[in-house]
C-alpha cells in the first residue's frame, strides 16, 4: 500500500483521499516514511516538518470527516523549495548567512497551498539563493539524481525535481529565475513548468533577480502540475508585479491535451535552438519527439530568433544586478549570521566578516558582477544594454508567436552531468540554462515535460507560450506525455 | 595649511557673490506607510509600528500607498510642476543599518513632478525659487548611538534602532541654484522654507513640524567671484528650525569666503549645522562619495498617473498662500508690520476662522495676538490649543452685547483657557456679568455721593476728572462688574456736570 500511495500522481491520491479509501495522515505518513528511508542518498530535503505535515494532514482529515468540501489537492504531500518563507519553519535559500532563521510569515504561495489542505512535508535543497544549476552550490551539500546518484539534479530547484523523481513527494514548489525548474525538471525526468511572470505571486520569495523570479510547480504529470498551478495563481494584491486575471484555464488544458489530438497546432521549431548547442543524445530524442509531435497532428514550423544569442549574456548582467541589491539586506544587523560582533570591530567590518562567512563563492561571484553592472559609467554599458536586449528578445517572441502558437527547443543543452565536472568554469555551467532563459527574460510561460532517455539518462522538450497563455503549454505536454511512456528511474 | 582670517558677513558678501540651493524632505502625514500597511504615528514605543515589508524581511515586497502618490503630486501642482506621465521608482543602494533592506526606494531620473517654481517674498520683493524636480520615497529608521561622546557611531558602545519611521513616505523637494541674491541669501533661503512649510500646511498632507522631523532641510552653499563661474558647493545637513536655515547659510558663506580669501579652496563635502554655535562642521566628504548604483526599482511598476485625476488633483487646489495672505490682509486692512506679526505667530487661520465665526476682524486679531500670543508664550503653548476660534467669537459677542467688559471678558477667557466651559458658563458660574440694572447701579452711585461729599462738591464746581473717585467707589462695590463708562455718565448726570 505504501509503494503504492508514493507513485501515485497527486490526482489519485487526491481521489482516494476525497472517497476515503486513504486518509491524508496515511498518505502523509507512507511519504515521510519514504523520505526517511532513502533522502540520507537523495538529500532532496534541507527541512522535513514531520510534526506539522501530520497535524496539516489530520485537519484535512478532520474537515472531510465534518462533510466540508475540500480542494481539488486537498490532504495531498508537497515540497516546498527553501527560497519561499514558512512560518515558524526554517528557511535558508541554501545559504549558511540565513541559518537558524524562522520567518514570522507565510509567502502568499505557501498560504495558499495551505488553504487549499496541502500538507507541506518540508524544505527542499537548492543552490545558494537559488544561482546554479546543479544543487552544488547549496551550502548544505549537493542533492543527488535519483537516475544516478553520482549526478547532478539540475539547479537552483535540484531539491524539489529529485524529490518528485525520487517519489518523496507527488508535488513541489520551485522557482525559475533562468530555468531552476525546467532544467530539473530535465535531468530527473519530472515535470517542470515555469508559468507567466507575475502569474504566480512572489510575495515571500527570496528574491534573487525580481524582474525574473517565477515561482511554479513541479510534478510527475502534467495534469499535476496543472492543478497545482491552478492552486497557486492568480492575483496577490500584496505582489505589485502580480497580473490582476484569473488563471489561464491549464486544467482544462492538460485534460484536452491529454486526448493526444494536436490537430490545428502550430508548433515553432526555433531554429537557433534547434540543433546548435546541445549535446548529440539531447539532439536526437528532440528530433524524435518533434516527429512524435508531428504524429499528434500538430503542424511543425520554423521560426527565428535571431536575438536569442543574446539571452544568457544579457542575462548574467540582469540578474546579478538585481541579486547585487537584493541580497544587500543580509547583513548581520536583523537576523540571519552575525560575524565579529566581539567588540573589536566596527560596524562596517562585522557586515563584511558576515556577508564573507555567509555567502558562497558563486553567491559572491554575481553580487561582485552586479555591482560592477550597475556601477556609475558601466551602467549603460552593461544593465542599460541588457536591458536593451530583452526588449529585443520580447520582440522575437511575438514574431514568432505570429506563426506559431507555441515554441519549442530543447530544455537543456545537456542530461544530468557528475559532480564536479562543470564546477571549475563557471561559463560551462551557465550553459545548462542556454534553452531557458529567453522565456524568462520575456515573460512568458515554459514548461519541460519528460520526452525519452539518452544514454539512460532523461531528455525533456520544452514548451514555450506567450504571456497568459501557459494552458497552451499544457495541452502540447499532455498531448507528448500520453505518447511518450512514464521515465521511471531505477530503484533506490 | 594656510592660517584662515576671519571675514565678517558683510567683507564676504562684498568680495562674493553665493548660489544658493535647497534640499527639503517632508514626511507625509498619510495613515500608513509608504509601502505596507503599517501605522505612521510619531512616538509609538519603538519597533511597535513594523512589519516583515518595512523590516525588509526576505521575500516581503513593496506596494505603494496611492494617498502617497496623490499627495506628491499636489504638492508638485501647488509648486508649478509638470506631473511626469511615466515615473519610476529607483533604489538607492548603500550600507546603513536603519535601512531595513540596504538599499532605499526611491527617484531617481524619472521623478513624479518636474520644473516647477515658488514665489517668496523678501523684504517686499518676490523672488521666484525655481524647484527641479519633486520626489516620492521612503524614509529610513532611526539610530541611536549610546556610549560615545558625541551621538555619533564614532565612539558609541552600543547603537539601538528603532524601525518605525522606516517606510514613512517622504517627499525630497529639490530647488534649483538660486543664484544673484546677494547679501539676502539667508533671508531668501529662510523665506523659501516658510513659504514651502506653509504650501505644504495648506495642502493638509504633512504636519511639516521642523522640531519633529517632518519638515528637513539640506542647504547648499556656493560662492564665486562676481563674474565668475559657481564655486564648489557644499551640502549642510542637521539644519533643523527657521531660523537655522537662515544662520546655516550666513555662517557657511562667512566660512567659504576665509577659505578662498586665504587662497584655499573649498572641498565638496556634506557639512552638518550646529545649533549650538551657529556654525557648520565637516561630514563625510562628497569627494569619495558612495556610488549608489541606482536601477529601476523591479519590485514595482511604473506610475503613469491618469491626465484627467492630475486636471481633477489641480483643479481642487487651495489658493496658494501667498495670495490667501494678500487677500486676508486687505480684507483685515493692517499693514505689512501687523499681518508680519499675525504670520510669526501662526494666527492666520486662528482668526480668519474666528470672523468665520462671527467676529469682527478687529476684535479677532486682538484676542488672539494680545490676550492668547500672550499666554502661550509664557507657557510654551501652541496657540491653537488654547481655545477654539468659536469660543473666542462667543466671548467677543457677550462683550458686543454690553454683559462683559473688556476686563472681565479677559477673566472669563481665563476660565475658558482653563477648561471651565464656554464663555457663557464661566460668565454665569463666576457671576462674573456686568452690571446693567440701573436700580443697583443708582443705589451704588447714591452710596458713593453720600461717602464722598467734598468730592462730589468738586464734580459738581465743573472738576470732572475728579470723578474717578466716585467711579472707583462703584467699581468697587459692585466688584468690578458694571461698566465704568456707564457709571461715569450716571455719576455725570447725577452730579449736573
Amino acid at each position: 500500500m505504501t509503494t503504492d500511495l508514493v507513485r501515485s500522481s497527486a490526482a489519485e491520491l487526491a481521489g482516494l483521499i476525497a472517497s476515503g479509501e486513504a486518509s491524508a495522515v496515511e498518505v502523509t505518513r507512507a511519504h515521510l516514511d519514504r523520505i526517511g528511508a532513502i533522502d540520507s542518498r537523495v538529500h532532496a530535503f534541507l527541512h522535513v516538518d514531520d510534526e506539522g505535515a501530520l497535524a496539516a494532514a489530520a485537519d484535512v482529515d478532520a474537515r472531510r470527516a465534518a462533510g466540508e468540501t475540500l480542494g481539488p489537492l486537498a490532504g495531498v504531500p508537497i515540497a516546498v523549495k527553501d527560497v519561499l518563507t514558512t512560518k515558524g519553519v526554517p528557511t535558508t535559500a541554501g545559504s549558511k548567512i540565513l541559518e537558524g532563521w524562522r520567518p514570522p510569515y507565510d509567502a502568499t504561495i505557501v498560504r495558499r497551498l495551505r488553504e487549499a489542505g496541502l500538507v507541506i512535508l518540508g524544505k527542499t535543497n537548492m543552490d545558494e539563493f537559488a544561482m546554479g544549476s546543479s544543487t552544488e552550490y547549496s551550502a548544505f551539500g549537493p542533492t543527488r539524481n535519483p537516475w544516478d546518484l553520482d549526478r547532478i539534479p539540475g539547479g537552483s530547484g535540484g531539491g524539489s525535481a529529485a524529490a518528485v523523481a525520487a517519489y518523496e513527494a507527488p508535488l513541489a514548489i520551485g522557482t525559475d529565475t533562468g530555468g531552476s525548474i525546467r532544467q530539473p525538471g530535465a535531468v530527473t525526468g519530472t515535470v517542470g513548468a515555469k508559468p507567466t511572470y507575475g502569474g504566480t505571486s512572489r510575495y515571500g520569495l527570496i528574491a534573487f533577480s525580481s524582474s525574473l523570479d517565477t515561482p511554479g510547480p513541479c510534478a510527475r504529470t502534467i495534469e499535476d502540475a496543472a492543478l497545482l498551478h491552478a492552486v497557486i495563481g492568480g492575483h496577490d494584491p500584496a505582489d505589485s508585479t502580480s497580473i490582476p486575471a484569473p488563471v489561464p484555464p491549464v486544467v482544462e488544458a492538460a485534460r484536452e491535451g491529454a486526448s493526444g489530438d494536436l490537430a490545428g497546432v502550430r508548433v515553432g521549431l526555433v531554429r537557433q535552438f534547434a540543433g546548435e548547442g546541445a549535446e548529440p543524445g539531447v539532439v536526437a530524442v528532440f528530433r524524435e519527439t518533434v516527429e512524435a509531435l508531428v504524429k499528434l497532428g500538430a503542424e511543425v514550423v520554423e521560426v527565428s530568433c535571431p536575438h536569442f544569442e543574446y539571452a544568457l549574456p544579457a542575462y548574467y548582467l540582469i540578474a546579478p544586478s538585481e541579486a547585487s541589491s537584493n541580497l544587500a539586506r543580509f547583513d548581520g544587523v536583523r537576523y540571519g549570521l552575525r560575524v565579529g560582533d566581539d567588540g573589536t570591530h566596527s560596524l562596517e567590518e562585522v557586515m563584511s566578516l558576515t556577508r564573507d562567512a555567509g555567502f558562497g563563492p558563486e553567491v559572491k561571484r554575481r553580487i561582485i558582477l552586479g555591482t560592477f553592472a550597475l556601477s556609475s559609467g558601466y551602467y549603460d554599458a552593461y544593465y542599460g544594454q541588457a536591458q536593451k536586449v530583452r526588449t529585443l528578445i520580447g520582440r522575437d517572441f511575438a514574431a514568432a508567436f505570429e506563426q506559431a502558437d507555441v515554441l519549442i527547443a530543447p530544455t537543456t543543452p545537456f542530461v544530468a552531468f557528475p559532480f564536479g565536472s562543470r564546477t571549475g568554469d563557471p561559463y560551462q555551467m551557465y550553459l545548462a540554462d542556454l534553452f531557458t532563459i529567453p522565456s524568462n527574460l520575456y515573460g512568458g510561460p515554459a514548461i519541460s515535460v519528460p520526452c525519452g532517455l539518452s544514454d539512460g539518462l532523461p531528455v525533456g522538450l520544452q514548451v514555450m507560450a506567450p504571456t497568459m497563455a501557459d494552458d497552451r503549454m499544457y495541452r502540447i505536454g499532455a498531448a507528448l506525455e500520453s505518447v511518450v511512456p512514464q521515465l521511471v528511474p531505477p530503484a533506490l | 595649511m594656510t592660517t584662515i582670517a576671519p571675514l565678517s558677513y558683510e567683507q564676504a558678501i562684498e568680495r562674493y557673490e553665493p548660489v544658493i540651493g535647497l534640499e527639503t524632505h517632508v514626511e507625509l502625514g498619510t495613515r500608513t506607510k509608504m509601502f505596507c500597511a503599517c501605522p505612521t504615528d510619531f512616538g509609538a514605543e519603538p519597533n511597535t509600528q513594523v512589519c516583515p515589508v518595512c523590516l525588509g524581511l526576505p521575500g516581503s515586497l513593496p506596494v505603494a500607498n496611492r494617498a502617497a502618490i496623490e499627495a506628491t503630486i499636489r504638492i508638485g501642482l501647488a509648486l508649478n510642476c509638470t506631473i511626469a506621465s511615466w515615473s519610476r521608482f529607483a533604489r538607492k543602494n548603500y550600507f546603513y543599518p536603519d535601512m531595513p533592506k540596504d538599499f532605499q526606494t526611491s527617484q531617481y531620473d524619472e521623478p513624479l513632478c518636474v520644473d516647477g517654481w515658488l514665489d517668496v517674498e523678501v523684504e517686499g520683493e518676490l523672488v521666484r525659487v525655481e524647484i527641479e524636480r519633486v520626489h516620492l520615497e521612503e524614509d529610513t529608521g532611526k539610530t541611536l548611538h549610546l556610549g560615545g561622546a558625541t551621538g555619533r557611531i564614532h565612539g558609541a558602545t552600543e547603537s539601538l534602532v528603532d524601525y518605525n519611521r522606516a517606510g514613512i513616505p517622504l517627499v525630497e523637494i529639490v530647488t534649483r541654484p538660486v543664484p544673484g541674491t546677494g547679501s539676502r541669501a539667508p533671508l531668501v533661503a529662510r523665506a523659501y522654507v516658510t513659504e514651502l512649510r506653509d504650501v505644504i500646511r495648506t495642502l493638509g498632507v504633512s504636519d511639516v513640524r521642523m522640531e519633529q522631523g517632518s519638515l528637513r532641510c539640506d542647504v547648499n552653499v556656493s560662492l564665486n567671484r562676481p563674474g565668475q563661474e559657481w564655486g564648489t558647493r557644499t551640502e549642510t545637513k542637521n539644519v533643523n528650525s527657521l531660523r537655522s536655515v537662515e544662520r546655516a547659510v550666513r555662517s557657511e558663506i562667512m566660512r567659504q569666503a576665509a577659505v578662498l580669501d586665504s587662497g584655499d579652496r573649498i572641498v565638496q563635502e556634506t557639512r552638518h549645522f550646529s545649533e549650538d554655535t551657529g556654525d557648520t562642521r565637516p561630514g563625510r566628504s562628497k569627494e569619495t562619495a558612495t556610488d549608489y548604483r541606482y536601477f529601476p526599482e523591479p519590485d514595482l511598476v511604473p506610475l503613469a498617473p491618469d491626465a484627467a485625476w492630475v486636471a481633477e488633483l489641480k483643479a481642487a487646489l487651495p489658493e496658494s498662500p501667498r495670495l490667501h495672505r494678500r487677500r486676508l490682509q486687505e480684507a483685515w486692512g493692517l499693514s505689512d508690520h501687523d499681518m508680519q506679526s499675525v504670520l510669526n505667530a501662526g494666527a492666520v487661520e486662528l482668526i480668519e476662522a474666528t470672523i468665520a465665526a462671527g467676529a469682527s476682524p478687529d476684535a479677532a486679531r486682538k484676542w488672539w495676538m494680545g490676550e492668547l500670543a500672550r499666554r502661550a508664550n509664557e507657557t510654551g503653548t501652541e496657540l491653537s490649543s488654547l481655545t477654539s476660534p468659536e469660543q473666542v467669537a462667543a466671548l467677543q459677542r457677550l462683550v458686543d452685547e454690553g454683559k462683559l467688559t473688556d476686563k472681565l471678558a479677559r477673566t472669563v477667557l481665563e476660565g475658558v483657557v482653563a477648561g471651565e466651559g464656554t464663555p457663557a458658563e464661566v460668565m454665569a458660574a463666576r457671576g462674573l456679568e456686568v452690571v446693567s440694572d440701573t436700580g443697583a447701579l443708582t443705589a451704588a452711585i447714591d452710596e458713593a455721593i453720600a461717602a464722598n461729599p467734598a468730592v462730589a462738591d468738586k464734580v459738581r464746581g465743573g472738576q470732572v476728572a475728579a470723578a474717578g473717585v466716585l467711579i472707583g467707589a462703584v467699581m468697587k462695590a459692585t466688584k468690578g462688574q458694571a461698566d465704568a463708562k456707564t457709571v461715569r455718565e450716571l455719576i455725570l448726570g447725577r452730579l449736573g456736570s
